[in-house]
């Protein structure tokens, strides 16, 4: 084996043991056998876990994000795939600009959008709530679903809808009859995309709820009242669906890529 | 079959880019003008005074002895840190990925590696706390390699702050990276090659100038991502120095000073913006 091979070999490993160190660390202390979730690693045990599933606030609160993940990917993934949609299929001195306006939430930090909301909403009178946080969920991920789905959007498609437009097809009965499933490996990557961001988003979530708040936020609070041991729990689960929704996602994508 | 004309496009295409931008300019785009007209605008006895100042964007350089300055100086120094050392762990990983494993592998590869992503942000961060601290995984090795004497508190520094950071980064970089490294024709490299060039002539003059747009677009991406982030700095730096995006919130959730909280933010885009110049005047200056 070659000087080079070995050294490839070796800052694979190294690299993938940075990457996997504080996931590692999270999953082993989830399994602590004592009162304090900080080294040394005491034992084995499932206390924990009988803790996080036994802690309301926080099994409410995982509901709430899932709440607001799902409902805020749906209008993100409609708003955006509309947007891919109109753009792609009309050709106008607008699009430019429209495009611009559409991707630059990308490049303002989360904590400079949530603020500017802040001062709208308290200014229109809307209060701190989950909807405020799912309307700002879905200015974050509005511009990635827009990229997923304008990506995928070619003129064999467009053939497809003038054919079916031909054979009598009204606009809307084209849209959802056919353009609709030809893009859903797109649609969903991008809700799956959009709700597992929105899932775990802080900081507009922070500043924009009050009273009902998502899991972040929870982890949060428990977390600046003391190491709490249910966290590495509460954190191993998340994690655990997490990979979930990736495995979900390269599924997809592999089924897309096969068919594409 | 007839001829195709323009009047069979759909007429739904004429609205509906409409809802998506209504949505962005409603609720992006308005609250950024407004931000931006909050900060120029006074605050008195606690309640906002609609008149046209720069207080308070003379308060971020005076206040409090430079504070404000101190944060934003902080900020650009640890991302400038941040991104040159995530470069420098993503981009060798990237490059084995891409070049030294089989290619029915490299999917598969890329996905474990950006699987710790997944993981809740909140809790990511947190989770380097129990790696950092006394008597965590670092100290135990430096201590058996006779590094340290004793343990030492590694947590609440700027050094854990930008381990945090850095560890985040190094899998978006990767990624980056990666998906542009893939795109080089292999005949490129293997024409260099067949021409005399030494193995590090090739990478030098072939691969690294045709890999900068994804490393720019990558480090644009940190260099955005890591300022204007609350979340590392506030668990992992603590409060000993603090950066922007912590002084903002400061702003917020302490004194409620919108006002002061705006300007500050407006200086955070500006940085932002500066540094997308910087990145995409890079870039053209490669396309040339």
């Amino acid at each position: 084996m070659s000087a080079r091979r070995i050294f490839a070999i070796v800052y694979l490993l190294l690299a993938l043991g940075f990457i996997f160190l504080p996931v590692v660390m999270l999953v082993q202390y989830s399994f602590q056998d004592g009162l304090l979730p900080v080294p040394p690693f005491k034992g084995v045990s499932l206390r924990w876990y009988e803790a996080f599933l036994a802690n309301d606030r926080l099994i409410h609160a995982m509901g709430n994000s899932t709440l607001v993940a799902i409902a805020s990917s749906a209008v993100a993934t409609t708003l955006g795939f509309l947007a891919a949609y109109g753009m792609a299929r009309r050709k106008r001195r607008l699009n430019l600009g429209l495009q611009l306006l559409l991707m630059a939430p990308i490049a303002v930090s989360y904590l400079i959008i949530a603020m500017g909301l802040l001062i709208v909403f308290n200014w229109l009178g809307i209060s701190r709530s989950l909807l405020a946080v799912g309307i700002g969920h879905v200015v974050i991920n509005l511009p990635l679903c827009f990229a997923i789905v304008y990506s995928q959007l070619g003129e064999h498609q467009a053939n497809i809808e003038r054919a079916a437009h031909d054979l009598g097809a009204s606009d809307l009965k084209a849209l959802l009859l056919i353009t609709v499933p030809m893009l859903w490996p797109a649609l969903l990557a991008g809700f799956l995309i959009a709700a597992t961001l929105s899932w775990d988003e802080f900081v507009i979530a922070f500043l924009l709820s009050k009273f009902e708040v998502t899991m972040p936020v929870m982890i949060w609070s428990m977390l600046r009242s003391g190491l709490n041991p249910a966290l590495n729990a509460a954190g191993t689960v998340v994690f655990a669906i997490s990979i979930l929704f990736v495995i979900l996602i390269e599924l997809i994508q592999a089924r897309s890529r096969r068919h594409g | 079959m007839t001829v195709l004309t323009p009047h069979c496009r759909l007429d739904l295409t004429r609205w509906a880019t409409w809802p998506a931008a209504l949505w962005t300019g409603l609720f992006f785009l308005l609250p950024l003008l407004i931000m931006l007209a909050v900060s120029f605008s006074a605050r008195v006895d606690n309640r906002m005074l609609a008149v046209f100042t720069l207080d308070n964007y003379a308060a971020f350089f005076t206040q409090g002895g430079g504070v404000y300055v101190a944060a934003l100086l902080n900020s650009v120094e640890v991302t400038a840190i941040v991104t040159l050392v995530s470069l420098a762990v993503a981009y060798p990983l990237a490059y084995i990925l891409a070049y030294g494993v089989p290619a029915r592998w490299q999917r598969l590869l890329l996905v474990v590696i950006v699987l710790p992503f997944w993981t809740s942000y909140v809790i990511r961060s947190y989770s380097w706390l129990l790696v950092l601290s006394e008597k965590g995984v670092i100290n135990q090795v430096m201590m058996a390699l006779g590094l340290f004497d004793q343990p030492i508190g590694l947590g609440n520094t700027r050094g854990a702050t930008v381990l945090g950071f850095v560890h985040f980064f190094t899998m978006l970089l990767t990624l980056t990276i990666y998906a542009n490294l893939v795109q080089i024709k292999e005949s490129y490299r293997k024409a260099a090659a067949d021409l005399g060039a030494s193995p590090l002539q090739v990478f030098l003059r072939i691969t690294l100038p045709l890999s900068l747009p994804g490393v720019a677009v990558g480090a644009f991406l940190t260099f955005v991502l890591a300022i204007g982030d609350y979340i590392t700095p506030q668990i992992l730096g603590g409060s000993r120095e603090l950066l922007l995006p912590q002084a903002i919130m400061l702003q917020i959730s302490r004194q409620a000073n919108f006002e002061m909280a705006s300007a500050m933010s407006m200086v955070l885009m500006l940085v932002v913006s500066a540094a997308f110049l910087l990145f995409a005047r890079h870039l053209r200056m490669e396309r040339v």
